[in-house]
């Protein structure tokens, strides 16, 4: 890291300049992977019933996106143009391949849970755009921010509809009680309420996401495609 | 100066105002509007949007009459260990027609009438003020449909929410009323159903109280498709059931009525009488189809699909729901098939798919809420393969006269 500073500092562009703090803070709102380019979906789908797995997804995006982001870019000059889908999806499986071990090793229930959803990390579009549309053009440094920012803005929405899916779905938040106990008629429960068996359910998802799209797009009118 | 011109002088003075749309609302329903139509055709049949959708609302109120009496019957049966035997029509409506009865009904079903009609008005309005156009009349027939296709007991916290979601994601996100591509009233019951599926199916929520009779002492109250799907005997008689004796959702058990209320829409030209025959046919076929197969003894009566699939084919008309979808939510202008030649296959396909998945799907013993959920996604690339059809038959002749 300490290379790619020196390098940035011959160029006179501060490390956080206005320009590279765009590119983290961009894809969080207005150019959000999801909700604006569409992109992840599968995921945000499937793995989002609880919060718990949802966090765990995010960051294990984060990490990959990150990392092959700054070894794309490190090798972009030497990646023959031809054979470059081959050489991002190698980088990519290995680095999936780590977070997929490391789960593995230290949070085996969560691993179960996200069972396949981890491997298919590798298909996840936000991936291969990011590495096509950025990290084959920029420097390491600013991929490395590129890749920080795309994915927190795909966690930042597993993390909404991670948090209303097992909220109102389950009663629970992180596997926390938060509403009372079904069985023992604690808290909400006492009064009659029930858990929506449909905020389980992959539809229901989308649905949340598409809520989200339409209060961000109800907002940021400029969002509105013609 | 009558109320009707003081209310037309409010309305020129909150003209522009934000709650315009709300207050006109209120006002075109009890009034004529003293204005005529400001662009476009000036050709303007009597049956106007209201009164369409008023002759639907009446067509429904006798279900919803019967129904009222039937929560009160279905409850005290359940009380006395059963139903009184069955001789005739007329003889059993003497347990039937009794203030008790009414009572428990009005008790447990008009609930559920003025929720509907307040969660789903309300979010009109909040919509129409929002996005300043008017209050459509649509919901005026959802929200009595509503009522009249859940169970009894359905609580009314989860009937606010089925109905909000129904409203907001079934229609106002596409535009209203005449934009939805969905049924709104079927896609309310279908969240409750799969929302709260406890509460949706089984035995316990058909007969009013009787989630509080669970023990020895318990009478099942099931619906008949719920016996059939779980192979039980079944405890009512198929004249029982055209005439509505039995458990099930408030509005749809009397097939009679039923019928009647399809006389007065095809009568005044609302439903397209189309829709329903065809789907009566598609019915029919799907069922003499699974008779069939019993008949060469294809699959015997190990099966679980045996005792839904023995049924004979003009019953499975009379049980359950299908008669109240074919006729007052297939036939819906909206989320239906337009074309002509549309409406024969769309309401075909509604019956042949209904009688598909009571079958093959014990889990899901009434299959006319998703048969008909299924076809109006469908009814658009319907209308468009029709159109082209058409297209490509006068292409021909064209192409003939030319040639």
């Amino acid at each position: 890291m300490a290379e790619v500073a020196e390098k940035k500092e011959k160029q006179k562009e501060p490390l956080f300049s206005k320009k590279n703090k765009g590119l983290m803070t961009d894809p969080l709102f207005d150019n959000n992977p999801i909700t604006i380019q569409v992109l992840g979906i599968c995921s945000a789908l499937a793995i989002t019933a609880q919060l718990k797995a949802s966090i765990v997804m995010a960051l294990a995006v984060m990490f990959v996106l990150a990392m092959g982001n700054v070894v794309i870019s490190l090798m972009r000059n030497i990646i023959p143009s031809k054979i470059r889908i081959i050489v991002q999806l190698v980088i990519v499986a290995a680095l999936v391949i780590i977070v997929d071990l490391v789960l593995k090793a230290y949070a085996y229930e969560l691993s179960k849970q996200l069972s396949v959803f981890v491997g298919l990390i590798i298909t996840n579009c936000i991936i291969m755009g990011r590495f096509e549309a950025f990290a084959l053009g920029n420097g390491p440094w600013k991929s490395f921010l590129d890749g920080i920012g795309n994915a927190a803005g795909y966690g930042l929405i597993l993390i909404i509809v991670g948090f209303f899916r097992e909220l109102l779905g389950s009663g629970t938040l992180l596997g926390f009680k938060v509403l009372g106990d079904p069985i023992e008629k604690t808290g909400l429960y006492a009064l009659g309420y029930e858990n929506n068996g449909f905020m389980l359910l992959a539809p229901m998802a989308l649905i949340t996401v598409g809520i989200i799209i339409w209060i961000q797009r109800s907002r940021n009118q400029s969002l509105i495609e013609s | 100066m009558s109320l009707k011109d003081k209310l037309h002088n409010l309305k020129e003075q909150y003209k522009g105002k934000k709650m315009a749309p709300a207050f006109n609302a209120i006002h075109t329903f009890l009034y004529l509007p003293n204005e005529t139509t400001h662009s476009g055709s000036h050709v303007r049949g009597a049956d106007d949007l209201k009164r369409t959708m008023n002759m639907v609302i009446m067509a429904m109120v006798p279900c919803l009459i019967w129904g009222m009496f039937n929560a009160g019957y279905q409850h005290y049966s359940a009380i006395a260990g059963g139903t009184p035997e069955f001789v005739s029509f007329f003889d059993h409506l003497r347990y039937f027609f009794t203030l008790d009865n009414l009572l428990i009904g009005a008790m447990k079903v008009l609930p559920l009438v003025i929720v509907s009609y307040l969660v789903g008005l309300g979010i009109e309005f909040l919509f129409a003020v929002i996005k300043k156009h008017e209050v459509e009349e649509g919901y005026l027939v959802t929200g009595m449909l509503v009522p009249l296709i859940v169970p009894v007991d359905t609580p009314l916290w989860m009937l606010t929410i089925a109905v909000a979601f129904g409203v907001v994601i079934g229609k106002e996100v596409f535009g209203g009323t005449g934009m939805n591509i969905l049924n709104p009233a079927l896609t309310i019951r279908a969240f409750l159903f799969f929302a709260y599926p406890t509460w949706m199916s089984g035995d316990k929520v058909w007969v009013h109280d009787a989630v509080n009779r669970s023990g020895a002492d318990a009478i099942s109250g099931e619906t008949m498709l719920g016996m059939l799907a779980q192979k039980k005997e079944l405890a009512y008689g198929i004249d029982e059931a055209f005439f509505g004796f039995i458990p099930g959702s408030v509005g749809e058990t009397s097939t009679l009525l039923i019928i009647l209320g399809a006389a007065i829409l095809i009568f005044t030209k609302i439903a397209s009488w189309r829709i329903i025959l065809s789907g009566i046919v598609g019915a029919s076929v799907m069922g003499l189809i699974f008779n069939g197969v019993i008949a060469q003894g294809w699959i015997t009566e190990g099966s679980k699909f045996y005792a839904l699939m023995n049924l004979p084919f003009w019953q499975h008309l009379v049980i359950g729901g299908f008669a109240f979808g074919i006729t007052f939510m297939a036939t819906d202008p909206v989320s239906g098939a337009q074309t002509t030649k549309g409406k024969w296959w769309y309401g075909f396909l509604i019956g042949f798919f209904a009688v598909m998945i009571r079958v093959f799907n014990p889990a899901y013993p009434e299959g006319i809420m998703l048969a008909i959920l299924l076809m109006n996604v469908f009814a658009p690339s319907i209308d468009h393969y029709v159109v082209q059809g058409n297209v490509n038959k006068r292409l021909k002749r064209l192409k003939v006269k030319t040639a």
